[in-house]
């Protein structure tokens, strides 16, 4: 079957959410800083929003220790994870428009990189790489929306895991103190969560809807 | 008396490095806001703290 026309899938979009809503989901871009289990988990749930301009990066590869948690495919094993998912998210959203950086982000290239998009998703996995994406955005480009995530690795109950606003351009979700190193590492349906949690942030500050 | 994370404490005259060594963190791994601005990491020895400041450690943990 031909997919459906660039019209056919915004009306879609527009009787679920509503034209308002909708015109903003579609008017927006974002950038997703990292394509693992947070990133790609994000990215996926924007563009099936609707957002109209995702901007993804990372600089790795598709490992196959990946798959329990990241949205790749084992016959995308070895492809850059910037080229696998705007694949798999040009199925999902064929009109979205992906920019896709293969790149390692660093405190001398982010400004550039990340100039375009109002709103920022860290979803790094090392905590000081965290740390170092989060004080670059809030010290050079304090006009950003930046939303984050700590603490989200293991099977404790997912009821921990929240949205907290920081300040008011800031936002982190996780529970804050489950590290990858402690215990039995990302499952899946927790990591899952957790970029739910960063990517409903991101629409409801797209929406204008800017309390946690 | 200073507002971290949300409870009062008497850390008045403190600086933001020794606040956070105290509390057992490593200042590689977080974001520290004051009164709403983000304390550059290089300020954190510099950052003396006053009465009725808020400051927002945030920790990050490893995970993604």
């Amino acid at each position: 079957m031909p997919i459906p026309t660039r019209e056919e899938m915004y009306r879609a979009l527009e009787e679920r959410h509503g034209k308002e809503l909708q015109r903003k989901f579609a008017a927006a871009s974002v950038a997703v800083c990292g394509l693992g289990g947070l990133g790609s988990n994000i990215a996926i749930a924007l563009a099936r929003a609707g957002v109209g301009n995702l901007h993804i990066i990372d600089f790795d590869c598709v490992d196959i220790s990946n798959l329990n948690r990241q949205q790749y495919f084992p016959e995308q094993l070895g492809m850059p994870k910037t080229q696998a998912l705007s694949d798999t998210l040009s199925r999902i959203a064929p009109y979205c428009n992906i920019t896709a950086d293969c790149v390692k982000l660093t405190e001398e290239n982010i400004p550039e990189l990340l100039r375009n998009e109002a709103v920022i998703c860290e979803a790094f996995d090392k905590a000081c790489q965290k740390a170092m994406l989060v004080n670059c955005v809030l010290e050079k480009m304090p006009e950003k929306y930046l939303v984050s995530g700590s603490g989200m690795a293991g099977l404790s109950t997912a009821n921990t895991i929240v949205t907290k606003k920081i300040t008011k351009r800031f936002y982190v979700c996780g529970d804050g103190v489950s590290d990858v190193s402690d215990g039995i590492g990302l499952v899946s349906s927790r990591v899952m969560v957790c970029a739910a949690h960063e990517a409903n942030a991101v629409l409801r500050i797209i929406a204008g809807e800017t309390e946690a | 008396m200073v507002k971290i994370n949300g409870e009062m404490l008497a850390k008045d005259g403190m600086n933001v490095a020794d606040v956070l060594a105290e509390m057992n963190i490593n200042p590689q791994n977080v974001a520290v806001e004051l009164n709403e601005e983000i304390v550059p990491k290089a300020s954190y020895g510099s950052t003396v703290l006053s009465d009725g400041d808020v400051l927002e450690v945030v920790r990050f943990v490893g995970g993604g």
